[in-house]
């Protein structure tokens, strides 16, 4: 990994050169240190090093904190033959380089239709009308005035995984698995707006739309927006990020992120859905008998391994941790099973953290490995007894041409000498 | 349960889990509490919902008094739109063609326009006047969405006559080929099969091969094609 200081990569290269002429026939490393391993005392430890004998940079030399400058390779990355122009694209979130189950708000990733809006919260308007009492018109000074609350959510793209239907393609669980954030929001219960402006009894469905330069526009089941769904202004503790909807954006839990309008500027509320563009000729799913899904809302549990992965390969044999994630859009994870022989055997992982309703969950198996090829995948069990399907069990009632909603197992090729790749088992 | 009974078993049962209930009230908790008017907000004007209420639904309702032909929509498009498009709406480069692709659906590679895909005619509509052109967006005149729609649903068929009149009046009438397939979520029932009571843990099936590689098909960015961050 690039982002380790380089007298490490040396050391690891004179190791595994010395490996190598010893003949033991693994590049592979088995200590935790490499410097001192040979008997002789490591430097780093022996000799002063500057930031031990420096003064650093004062208070307020960074007003607002960055990671460290060695960690500036985990960041968002696009895959630029997907789409036509980056203002109406996506980027991925860096999976192999988290941990925990929160997403740091600068690594969540992107899918804008219009490019990032910029807006300042003095200029933003939310109108509410259609068939309510009275339509109303609220600052974001109003928004925050009424009663909020605070809730973690996963936001999945109903195109994850979309690239794979036809077989492995992308080699890491960033462009994989990417586009999946977890994230937690502070915002307005829908329902306190709707109230305000007084539903009528014929209101069946809401449209929310976004004041980007694509006027995003779904339309929202009335029954959705009374149960769960939040406005809200802040993720991980402050404003919204820009490219997350700055200032106000829809949380709608457990369903596909596109109904997640950023930038939301108007819901209107009427007796049928629009069939806007985003709910008709996109995210509908083609099936092999050429009829299409559509309102296909809810994200199925899903799961994948972050540690090993292709951009996170396998370093030493003996002790590793593997981890990974797993969530569902219809409730909590119950179980996360992971194999290590392409699904012959399974054991369950063990999930630590929160366990939150439509949340991301993050798992381990804490991992002895002699160096032995290994083909590993994890499968998800949700609260509803839902068990994340192989790709082919998926493939055989879908097809491949659906793009969206793609949950089917993931398998990654660990070889003997630790690197990771993306395949396909038969 | 009562409610004591409730705090009861929470406290039996112990842990974050039951921590989290007690502490964190949901969406509809605090929207009940708040019952009554908040007295936020003030009332919308007619000039301003017009202003933004622009779109449109299947049955026709939103659409605004105006119209336009084919003929005249060629002439727009081949000027605002053909860039991306392409002169026949084939589509230029990655930007999507929106022409074409009829009887496609069930092929290795379906070929998704708005006259082989599309289900509703409003959607063209509705979507031209929010955000196209791509970049210049809400710059149309609703007569020159009608003709742009005509101009579209005629390269696709739908409309025959390039002469023909689109405008409010008429415009629920237009039907698209593929409306009648596209049906709601059904995967409750027709995948009823994921919800498992045991998944299988040993031997659960022959060993596995590998039958495909992503590095083979060679189409990830490499991570030095990254952002650059300093």
């Amino acid at each position: 990994m690039s982002g380790k200081p380089a007298t490490d990569i040396l050391n690891r290269r004179r190791f595994l050169g010395a490996a190598g002429l010893a003949g033991t026939g693994a590049a592979l490393g088995v200590a935790s240190a490499f410097a001192g391993a040979g008997g002789k005392p490591d430097p780093l430890i022996t000799e002063v090093q500057d930031w031990n004998r420096y003064l650093g940079d004062g208070v307020q030399s960074r007003p607002y904190g960055t990671p460290s400058k060695f960690e500036k390779d985990v960041v968002r990355r696009d895959v630029p033959w997907l789409t036509a122009s980056p203002e109406s694209s996506v980027n991925f979130t860096p999976l192999h380089r988290l941990d925990g189950i929160i997403t740091p708000s600068g690594l969540c990733f992107e899918r804008h239709h219009g490019g990032i809006a910029e807006i300042d919260p003095a200029d933003h308007r939310l109108m509410i009308n259609g068939l309510v009492d009275k339509p109303l018109v609220f600052t974001m000074e109003d928004i925050r005035r009424m009663p909020r609350v605070n809730k973690v959510y996963f936001l999945e793209c109903a195109a994850n995984s979309g690239m794979e239907w036809r077989g492995a393609q992308l080699n890491g669980c960033q462009f994989t698995h990417g586009m999946i954030h977890n994230v937690m929001y502070t915002g307005v219960p829908l329902k306190v707006l709707l109230d305000e402006a007084g539903l009528k009894p014929n209101a069946k469905w809401l449209m929310l739309e976004g004041a980007d330069a694509a006027g995003m526009n779904r339309s929202l089941p009335i029954e959705k927006a009374l149960n769960d769904v939040l406005i809200a202004f802040a993720m991980n503790g402050e404003a919204l990020r820009p490219e997350q909807g700055y200032p106000l954006r829809a949380v709608i839990p457990g369903w596909e992120g596109n109904l997640w309008v950023k930038w939301l500027r108007r819901i209107e509320a009427g007796d049928q859905p629009w069939q806007t563009r985003e709910e008709t000729s996109k995210y509908t799913d083609l099936l092999a008998d050429g009829r299409s899904r559509k309102h296909t809302f809810v994200m199925d549990a899903k799961s994948v391994v972050t540690n090993p992965s292709p951009q996170a390969p396998l370093k030493y044999k003996g002790r590793n941790v593997l981890t990974g994630v797993a969530w569902s859009g219809r409730g909590t994870v119950k179980r996360v099973d992971v194999t290590l022989d392409g699904g012959r055997n399974w054991q369950s992982a063990r999930i630590d953290g929160p366990v939150l309703d439509k949340s991301l969950v993050r798992f381990y198996v804490d991992l002895d490995w002699n160096g032995q090829e290994m083909m590993i995948q994890s499968r998800a069990m949700d609260s509803t007894g839902y068990v994340q399907p192989t790709k082919e069990e998926l493939r055989k009632v879908r097809g491949v041409n659906s793009i969206y909603h793609n949950n089917g197992i993931q398998t990654w090729l660990v070889r003997a000498d630790g690197e990771t790749e993306n395949v396909e088992i038969g | 349960m009562s409610r004591l009974a409730k705090l009861l078993f929470a406290v039996v049962l112990g842990g974050s889990l039951a921590t989290t209930l007690l502490l964190e009230a949901s969406a509809q908790q605090v929207a009940a509490r708040s019952s009554g008017k908040l007295g936020l907000g003030r009332p919308a004007l007619p000039e301003e919902i017009k202003a933004w209420d622009t779109d449109v639904r299947p049955d026709g309702k939103g659409l605004p008094v105006g119209k336009g032909t084919a003929k005249e929509g060629d002439v727009l498009f081949q000027e605002r739109c053909a860039s991306c498009h392409g002169e026949f709406g084939q589509g230029v480069g990655r930007y999507p063609a929106i022409a074409g692709g009829i009887g496609t659906l069930k092929a290795d590679r379906p070929d998704k326009t708005v006259g082989s895909f599309w289900p509703d005619a409003s959607t063209v509509f509705d979507y031209i006047k929010r955000s196209m052109p791509f970049g210049n967006a809400q710059s149309l005149t609703d007569d020159e969405a009608y003709s742009l729609t005509a101009y579209i649903l005629n390269m696709n068929d739908v409309i025959k006559d390039e002469n023909f009149e689109l405008n409010e009046k008429n415009f629920a009438s237009v039907k698209m080929p593929n409306a009648a397939a596209f049906y709601g979520d059904d995967r409750e029932t027709a995948e009823k099969h994921f919800w498992k009571k045991d998944p299988c843990m040993k031997d659960c099936r022959t060993a596995p091969k590998v039958i495909g590689r992503a590095v083979s098909v060679d189409v990830t960015p490499d991570s030095k094609a990254g952002p650059k961050v300093d």
